[in-house]
């Protein structure tokens, strides 16, 4: 009976560096694949296509101000679930997975069924003010929000949960009331929280495809994002297909090193 | 050092003989088994026929996968694996002959043409092709790269139209999800797709000027795993009894 003994320069036992280096290889061979392939001369006419310039632009501006969305309602929303006596919590966290669970489409329908011409609440909303959400932007931003909060609602309450409560016990018995707390005590507290929530929620939302294409559709210019530009050229154009993917991949990894140097490492 | 190279050969062996040993169930299996790649406007009259073929053969197992005639061409120039082809128009099927993956000139089985669909209750008031023009209808049309859109585009030139759709939908029964819910007012999808909604839409012919029709080729894969059913699915589908089913479901056959 011999017991391992880490050592110093060492990997590590080789049952578990073999299946990481599996793992590492499965990650980031079907990307190495993507980039060999991809017409590198003829990117620039490629994306000169005034069609990439709007999916690109409609892709950041949509999950911008979906990752907005999801910080404004899901950080209080994340604050309410570890609130201290809440009744139902296990049910309410549960609900707020589901979304995370299900396929993206059901998740389409289920805003149609809810938001749509013909949904329980988009019904009287065109009835009485003649607007309807489907087709339009704002079903993109609704679609790729509703995907994304439970990404920043779980983020942001497992930072809540692990904070030390004593600095807001100490807030509240200097006299400051509960909005004051949550302001200058709490938020600063799971700031890395929030900021990794939020990255987190706009991967999600700028890679949104299932729920967009059902409950948004497909139009250039306005419903039309990048991941769906992807899936529709692949069918006309697969050389335009792979500058779209090399694009969508570049700016991804692009946001994330900005915000992680600016946020996450912190 | 020995035991645990040993030991992670082993889980690495286990890994290997595991994905081997799929691999040969899969071969098995296929004997059986005819995979058959079909348009998405082929749904429902081919989940008909194939239990029909099924019931004649009852040694063979057919298996559907239906999509855009373009999503299903490219699966097939990437390798996927399926014995038969159907496809909505002969542009689809020919980026699968060109590509040396099925013989040329593949037969036609089939006859489709296009038709606007609106909700049973026509909220938009659509009555013909130029009505969808008009700005205020929120109209669906198929991507022009996959056959119902191409058809689309054939018959808004013929009829000299522009229109400017809300959406632009990866497949045919995509276009008509969104009629069936009343999302959109009117869409452009083939005559068949209507029948099978049943009385949740409406259909109106085109304009004769504009009247487009699509042939349905069928073809058998050269890389056939189970080449003699698939040689047998594509002759039932040709034959008197499954003319029938076609006809049925709205298709004319040739």
């Amino acid at each position: 009976m011999t017991v391992d003994q880490p050592r110093n320069g060492g990997v590590g036992p080789l049952t578990l560096t073999v299946p990481a280096f599996v793992g590492l290889v499965f990650l980031v061979g079907p990307l190495i694949g993507l980039l060999l392939r991809t017409p590198w001369l003829r990117l620039p006419e490629l994306l000169a296509d005034p069609a990439v310039a709007d999916a690109l632009r409609l892709s950041l501006v949509a999950s911008a101000i979906a990752t907005a969305l999801c910080l404004l309602l899901g950080v209080p929303l994340a604050w309410l679930l570890v609130q201290p006596g809440l009744p139902g919590r296990p049910v309410l966290r549960a609900l707020i997975t589901v979304p995370l669970v299900m396929p993206p489409v059901v998740g389409g329908v289920a805003l149609l069924m809810l938001l749509g011409r013909n949904g329980v609440l988009g019904a009287p909303l065109a009835a009485l003010t003649g607007i309807t959400i489907p087709f339009t932007t704002t079903a993109v931003v609704l679609a790729e929000a509703f995907v994304a909060l439970p990404f920043l609602v779980l983020s942001v309450e497992g930072a809540l949960r692990s904070a030390d409560r004593r600095y807001e016990e100490a807030a509240a018995t200097l006299g400051a009331d509960r909005l004051t707390v949550f302001r200058r005590v709490t938020v600063p507290l799971v700031l890395p929280g929030i900021a990794s929530g939020a990255v987190l929620a706009w991967a999600r939302a700028l890679g949104e495809f299932g729920a967009t294409v059902t409950f948004a559709g497909s139009f250039p210019g306005r419903t039309q994002t990048m991941p769906v530009a992807v899936y529709l050229a692949l069918e006309s154009n697969p050389e335009a297909a792979l500058a779209l993917s090399v694009i969508l991949l570049l700016v991804s990894v692009l946001l994330l090193g900005l915000l992680r140097d600016r946020w996450i490492s912190r | 050092m020995n035991r645990r190279l040993s030991r992670s050969c082993g889980l690495l062996l286990v890994v290997f003989l595991t994905m081997t040993g799929c691999a040969g169930s899969g071969a098995e299996g296929s004997d059986r088994r005819v995979m058959v790649f079909a348009a998405a406007s082929l749904t429902e009259v081919f989940r008909t026929v194939a239990e029909d073929f099924e019931r004649k053969h009852p040694d063979t197992d057919v298996v559907l996968s239906f999509g855009s005639s373009a999503t299903l061409a490219r699966q097939l120039r990437e390798g996927a694996p399926a014995d038969v082809f159907a496809a909505a128009d002969r542009r689809t099927v020919a980026m699968v002959t060109d590509a040396g993956l099925a013989p040329g000139n593949p037969p036609l089985f089939a006859r489709n043409r296009l038709q606007i669909v609106v909700p049973a209750a026509n909220p938009g008031k659509v009555r013909g092709l130029p009505d969808l023009a008009r700005a205020e209808l929120v109209v669906a049309l198929c991507a022009p790269s996959v056959p119902c859109g191409a058809a689309a585009q054939k018959a808004l030139r013929a009829a000299n139209l522009s229109v400017r759709p809300d959406s632009y939908e990866k497949d045919v029964k995509a276009a008509l999800a969104k009629v069936v819910l009343g999302e959109v007012d009117a869409a452009l999808v083939y005559h068949t797709d209507v029948l099978a909604a049943g009385d949740k839409v409406i259909g109106i012919e085109l304009p004769v000027a504009a009247r487009v029709t699509n042939d349905y080729p069928i073809a058998v894969l050269r890389h056939a795993a189970n080449q003699r059913a698939a040689e047998a699915f594509v002759a039932y589908l040709r034959s008197p009894a499954g003319r029938r089913t076609l006809s049925g479901a709205g298709f004319e056959t040739p």
